[in-house]
């Protein structure tokens, strides 16, 4: 029997390999993949183009405005002229935020009055804004600060003291890139194995299989290995080019991480298997794979977080297997995390790993006739 | 004479700069009001040509001008001449049959009147009128021929292209087309049919004989067949075992071509053979192996008087004939038969396919080196395949009913019938790759449902276009297969060298299966099934659509395997491959109508209009004796 | 023989029967009913509950080692606020753990000396803010909302203790167009120019590639039939279905989610139209081309639903990005769209914006029909 697998796993990874199709897949979307996901796909806040209205002719006015000048978010600013131009100027996008100060500014501000400023968000696009109403804010205190201090009035003692563990500067891609030997890795299993019993239906050499001393048993191991191999070394790729070309910090244990890696990449090998059985062809296997991708990456907390789903919706991402690899990524990458940590993210997968298996070893049976 | 309806100039296409041509410098004329056949085996060159025809492709070199319009400039134009039905029919499965054909009739601008009473007047023609509401998905092979050729005929065309339109169907509904096509040839429409089948294009009126590309011939196909004439004989009264006697002639130099037909053998040979001629050049250089020589010896001795051998004599027995006009072989010297059981060899006339043969260079020896190196396999005395009322149903459709029949060992048997009989759902309950719905499959007195790993460690399997791994080079796919079956090491190894020597792979090892030429794709098939030495072979359509002298390779390694005692099963729908067969089961419409040998169903078909059937008048016989109504589907 | 009948006849009649037939093939494939009406629901509803951008209940952890009185109403201050959802302890090591398990996003913790400080003049007490910095997003909102809280609590006590280093400078920030700070609200709109490509991109090209792999093209090319009638006829049945599905996932937003809409019906049905068009036109390129279902998923996907998806500006931040990438976002048509419908949905009828987004869409469609009818000849290579 150990023979028989043998053959068939050897016959699996030339058959990939050598197949045009398969072998784009395998080079293709990691590369676009990679590059998306180190530059685009970020939900950071920079380059913001902004306006400022400036009613005010006083020397606080003109410090103020000056201080937006020095921000590196801000690298666009554009002086509006009166109160009307807000309006068309936020609708028409030319900026997310207007900075209004009232003629008064300077004024009350010398007077020790209190002064305000205005802030007109954009509220189209709430994500960006929220977090460039916060740079404004923060901005706008520290002038406040910087003021009281120079007048001498008293100022309140606490400040806030701001760490950000793990990512000191949170750079987005310290985040993406971990994510994305998860993601990735899913996306190149999942394809691989979906494809695999496809392609033998559409070459008819399924049927030449089937009619070997082959057991079922035996040909789905045939096709699991070689598909656990080669998601895990793209994935093992992607670690590799985030750690030593990103220079993305790698605290944790590598080895807890391929513990887990290799559960989450058995249980997408099943849902693959799963998935190659239903379908005919090729294409069909594709837009398989596709549908039950799309819905695991919104829901895993990729994009975003899980605690912002509906409450109803969050037990359901307890049976997605990229959540739970995503945060052991994230952790062993950034957070050194512990093993115990590691391990309650494991064995959920595990369960499902066995699950899905048991599933498509069943539909595979089944759809042999 | 007027002038020709098409004009084929210096044809040649080539579809990638690197690769051979498709078409290698074609020019034909063609006249108007016949059929004119292009004959030839898969990757000939009909599709491409009749795609040419139609202004479909682009010639690389040369032009094709139909009724004076050139299929370049003047593509608009040949459009509205001609009615084409492609390959696959060319019909939306999802449509009904009034929908496909009000699609083809506003495609070709017929309305009104004129549209209705075409419509009335094709599906009278084509027997379609009561399906009309069915879906083109849900009709049998033959009713989507005929839908697909009404398609092509709504505006009433000056010119019909019609590819392979015979392919797989029922016999009975490929005698239909074949009258409608002639009948059409009255209202002076031309027919161009295309056909892998060269039974068919010796009807024609005219034929354009197509390998790889090149015209090998072009005209009337009788004027083809005179090259054989006189050249053409059939050995009959042969008892007993008739392969060995085919690989002895196949031996001899003078004869380029045999085949099994039925108890008889039929041969092409090389050179005109006069009455008067002796057949002693032919009888003097005959090769025995040693096997058989030792045989013949040892049966020699145990014989004492020639009076002993009987009919029942396994071994071969060759004759001395009385001397008469009748041709006789005479071998070696001292073997001699009595007078009673003499070989006859008699003339016949010439066909079609002994012409391109001829034309190709003559078949192959009758040598298996496959064979040669398969050792024997001790005979059984329980059957080695046995169907027990086999019946598989998918849902409310019945595949196969009830079917039963054993195969001894040491025989070919034949799953004969159209495609959508229940001849392949048969076939794959029976190698285990269905499950019946009731009844059971043995092999090697193996129940394939619960000794399934082990009962298939004694199959061996070809499956139709060989499936093999075409990405996979030559050597990587005998590795695999081999692995698969359970040989290791040693063993593995020397069987693949054994496999490489035997068909000559050696400069094909490192080739991708894909990029094999179609001959050898078939030898690397057959190494792949039979590397674990099987007690059966399984056989799938094994040579739909190869050249005939492909197809006479396979049949000797085949013959030559039987010999040494591996069972065969074979399916097909190409009555002449039937002849091969020992026995042959007839199925249709799901059930086996009749089982027996190839002669025997012949003879149950003879009638004063058909004294001397072919295998194909046997079964329209038999499939109307059977009862049902052919266009009805299941 | 029929006399030929004069072309243009002919031409609404066999234009007309080819879009019947495809009409008729839609109804019965089960794949194209799910790629255009299943597909997109489920999607819309993906991107209506699952993603949200919005942090509500920020899970946070508040350290009190000073449990003065100035300390606790610091901890009201963050309790009060609909924004956290604040665990309370004495020691930051109970949460340790906590923040790396991801169970909370941030550490908020008050020193035991907070007080102490306080009240000495000379000395600044500190309150530290901790964030997980693995997910940077979430930690820009827990230094947002932490800073926000914390300046409230200021401004209170100043007010109650009436002391005079009120912060002088207020500032009142006013978000337009969507005060409620739903990401779902834009989110939604944006998702439509995904469905949008799924349907015109995706399913018709593999649709007409379907079509060469049955053969069926083949007998059609062999009749009168010309190569522009063909298209035509392919891509009108889609187009339909097209605004169709598109129509319902805007109702069914509306009712599902509440989605504002303040712009006209109108004018969203035709810049939709607009983009479906070139959606059509990207299919209809790629399917020429690839002439197998295979391939022209793989291009489809690459080509048309992943620059929808990241380079849209529907969820990723185009400004944000390297300038070469901003630069290829100029000729992803979905990023029109998508600017077009957010403001559609959220602002109104702005017409100097759509007429400038429009603009683009319908160039970029214009060269994918150029060039699709150059490649395209009635020849099987």
């Amino acid at each position: 029997m150990l023979n028989r697998i043998f053959a068939l796993i050897i016959k699996e990874f030339l058959a990939v390999w050598r197949d045009k199709k398969s072998r784009f897949v395998l080079i293709v979307p990691p590369i676009i993949q990679l590059f998306i996901f180190a530059f685009a796909a970020t939900l950071d806040v920079k380059n913001v183009p902004i306006g400022i209205l400036n009613r005010d002719n006083g020397r606080q006015g003109f410090e103020l405005a000056q201080r937006f000048h020095g921000s590196p978010v801000f690298n666009k600013i554009i002086y509006l002229q009166s109160v009307d131009e807000i309006g068309p100027f936020i609708d028409n996008m030319r900026g997310v935020m207007v900075v209004s100060l009232d003629e008064q500014f300077s004024r009350n501000l010398e007077a020790q009055q209190p002064a305000q400023v205005q802030l007109i968000l954009d509220g189209r696009k709430s994500n960006t804004t929220q977090i460039v109403a916060g740079y404004a804010s923060s901005i706008i205190q520290t002038f406040n600060d910087d003021f009281a201090a120079l007048s001498g009035f008293p100022q309140q003692n606490t400040i806030l003291v701001i760490r950000n563990w793990f990512n000191p500067n949170l750079l987005y891609y310290w985040y993406n890139i971990p994510s994305l030997s998860g993601i990735l890795t899913m996306l190149v299993a999942l394809l691989v194995t979906a494809l695999s019993v496809a392609r033998e239906r559409e070459l008819g050499t399924f049927d030449q299989l089937l009619v070997s001393p082959a057991t079922p048993f035996e040909i789905l191991v045939g096709k699991t290995v070689p598909a656990v191999v080669i998601s895990m070394l793209e994935g093992s790729l992607i670690i590799f080019v985030g750690v030593f070309i990103f220079q993305i910090p790698f605290t944790g244990s590598l080895f807890l991480l391929y513990c887990s890696m290799f559960v989450f990449v058995l249980a997408i090998v099943g849902v693959g298997l799963f998935i190659s059985s239903l379908s005919q062809t090729q294409q069909q296997a594709v837009l398989g794979s596709f549908l039950f991708m799309s819905p695991s990456v919104l829901l895993s907390g990729f994009a975003t977080p899980i605690e912002n789903m509906p409450a109803w919706l969050q037990p359901v991402t307890y049976l997605i297997p990229l959540r739970y690899y995503l945060v052991v990524a994230k952790g062993i990458f950034l957070k050194d995390m512990p093993g115990d940590i590691v391990f309650n993210n494991i064995w959920p997968t595990a369960i499902i790993a066995l699950c899905t298996l048991t599933a498509a070893s069943w539909l595979f049976k089944r759809r042999l006739q | 004479m007027s002038d020709p309806l098409i004009v084929i100039h210096e044809i040649t296409k080539l579809f990638t700069p690197s690769s051979p041509p498709a078409l290698d410098n074609i020019s034909a004329a063609i006249s108007k009001g016949k059929i004119i056949g292009i004959a030839g085996p898969d990757g000939a060159g009909k599709t491409t040509l009749i795609r040419l025809m139609a202004s479909l492709l682009l010639p690389t070199k040369g032009r094709i001008t139909i009724a004076g319009y050139d299929t370049v400039k003047d593509a608009a134009q040949i459009s509205r001449l001609i009615g084409y039905m492609p390959q696959k029919f060319g019909l939306y499965e999802d449509l009904s049959v009034i929908q496909n054909l009000t699609l083809y009739a506003d495609l070709q601008g017929v309305t009104g009147k004129v549209r209705q009473e075409m419509f009335d007047k094709l599906l009278t023609f084509t027997d379609l009128k009561k399906f009309q509401q069915r879906l083109a998905g849900a009709l049998s092979g033959g009713m989507k021929q005929k839908l697909g050729l009404a398609c092509a005929l709504i505006r009433k065309p000056t010119l019909l292209l019609l590819d392979e339109p015979s392919v797989g169907v029922d016999p009975i509904s490929r005698r239909e087309l074949w009258k409608m096509v002639q009948s059409l040839l009255e209202e002076s429409i031309t027919v161009i049919w295309s056909t892998a089948y060269l039974d068919e294009a010796e009807r024609t009126d005219s034929v354009i004989l197509l390998d790889e590309g090149k015209l090998l011939f072009f005209g009337p196909p009788q004027d083809l067949t005179q090259r054989v004439k006189g050249k053409t004989f059939q050995i009959q009264n042969i008892s007993g075992n008739r392969r060995p006697i085919l690989k002895q002639a196949l031996q001899k130099e003078e004869v380029i071509d045999g085949v099994i037909q039925g108890k008889d053998i039929r041969i092409v040979t090389r050179k005109v053979l006069e009455p008067g001629d002796l057949y002693h050049p032919l009888v003097e250089n005959s090769h025995l192996d040693s096997a058989r020589q030792s045989q013949i010896e040892a049966s020699r001795s145990e014989r004492g008087s020639p009076s002993q051998i009987g009919k029942g004599d396994e071994e071969d027995q060759f004759g001395k004939a009385a001397a008469s006009r009748n041709r006789n072989f005479q071998l070696e010297d001292g073997i001699h038969l009595p007078a009673h059981q003499p070989l006859q060899l008699n003339p016949v006339s010439p066909r079609f396919e002994d012409a391109f043969i001829d034309m190709l260079g003559g078949g192959p020896g009758g040598v298996s080196a496959l064979a040669e190196k398969t050792p024997v396999l001790p005979k059984k005395s329980e059957p080695i395949i046995q169907a027990e009322h086999l019946t598989k149903k998918f849902g409310d459709f019945t595949a196969a009913r009830d079917i039963t029949f054993t195969v001894p060992s040491g025989e070919i048997f034949g799953l004969l019938g159209p495609n959508g009989a229940g001849k392949s759902t048969t076939f794959k309950m029976l190698c285990g790759l269905l499950t019946p719905t009731s009844g059971k499959a043995f092999v090697n007195s193996l129940d394939l449902q619960t000794a399934g790993s082990e009962a298939r460690s004694h199959i061996g399997y070809m499956a139709q276009k060989f499936s093999l791994y075409g990405n996979l080079s030559v050597r990587q796919n005998l590795d695999f297969f081999s692995g698969i079956y359970n040989l290791k090491g040693h063993h593995k190894r020397n069987m693949i060298e054994e496999m490489v020597e035997t068909f000559a792979l050696t400069p094909y090892l490192g080739v991708n299966a894909d990029a094999l030429p179609l001959g050898f794709k078939q030898r690397l098939a057959l190494s792949c099934s039979v590397m674990h030495r099987p007690q059966v072979l399984f056989l799938d359509e094994p040579t739909s659509g190869v050249d005939p002298v492909t197809r006479r390779e396979f049949w000797n390694h085949i013959n030559g395997l039987v010999e040494k005692g591996v069972t065969v099963m074979v399916t097909t729908h190409f009555m002449d491959e039937a002849e091969y067969c020992d026995r042959i089961a007839l199925i249709y419409q799901s059930q086996v109508i009749k089982i027996g040998t190839p002669d025997e169903l012949k003879q149950g078909s003879v009638s004063s209009d058909h004294p001397k059937p072919t295998l194909e008048d046997a079964f329209i016989h038999l499939i109307k004796q059977f009862g049902e109504v052919p266009n009805a589907t299941g | 023989m029929l006399q030929d009948s004069p072309i243009s006849i002919g031409r609404a009649r066999r234009l007309k029967a080819l879009i019947i037939k495809e009409f008729y093939q839609i109804i019965r494939d089960p794949s194209s009913i799910m790629i255009s009406i299943v597909l997109p629901l489920v999607l819309l509803f993906l991107y209506g509950f699952g993603v949200s951008l919005d942090l509500d209940h920020l899970r946070v952890a508040l350290v009190l080692e000073d449990t003065s009185p100035d300390a606790q109403s610091f901890a009201k201050s963050m309790t009060d606020s609909h924004y956290f959802d604040v665990k309370i302890g004495r020691d930051r090591r109970e949460f340790t753990q906590d923040i790396l398990k991801g169970a909370v996003r941030g550490m908020v913790v008050v020193p035991s000396y907070f007080t102490a400080f306080r009240n000495r003049q000379d000395i600044i007490a500190p309150i530290q803010v901790i964030t997980d910095g693995s997910e940077p997003n979430t930690a820009n909102f827990v230094q947002n909302y932490v800073t926000g809280a914390w300046q409230n609590w200021l401004r209170q006590e100043a007010i109650s203790q009436d002391l005079t280093g009120l912060p002088l400078v207020t500032t009142e920030s006013r978000f337009w167009y969507n005060e409620e700070l739903e990401s779902r609200n834009f989110l939604v709109p944006g998702s439509l120019a995904i469905i949008m490509t799924l349907i015109g991109t995706l399913l018709t090209s593999l649709v007409v590639a379907r079509e060469w792999e049955r053969g069926t093209m083949e007998a059609i090319m062999a009749t009168p039939v010309t190569i522009v009638e063909l298209l035509i006829g392919k891509l009108v049945p889609y187009f339909i279905l097209g605004m169709g599905s598109m129509t319902l996932c805007v109702i069914t937003a509306r009712l599902l989610y509440d989605t504002p809409f303040r712009g006209s019906w109108l004018l969203l049905e035709f810049v939709s139209a607009c983009f479906l068009t070139t959606a059509l036109g990207l299919g209809l390129l790629i399917s020429i081309v690839t002439k197998n279902q295979f391939a022209a998923a793989q291009a489809a996907m690459v080509a048309a639903f992943l620059p929808a998806y990241i380079l849209s500006g529907f969820l990723f931040e185009i400004g944000s990005m390297p300038l070469p990438i901003q630069l290829l976002t100029y000729i992803v048509a979905a990023k029109y769209f998508v600017t077009s419908l957010q403001t559609l949905f959220l602002v109104g009828d702005i017409w100097s914006l759509i007429i400038v987004n429009v603009i683009p869409m319908l160039l970029i469609g214009l060269i994918f029909f150029i060039l699709s009818s150059r490649l395209s000849v009635k020849r099987l290579d």
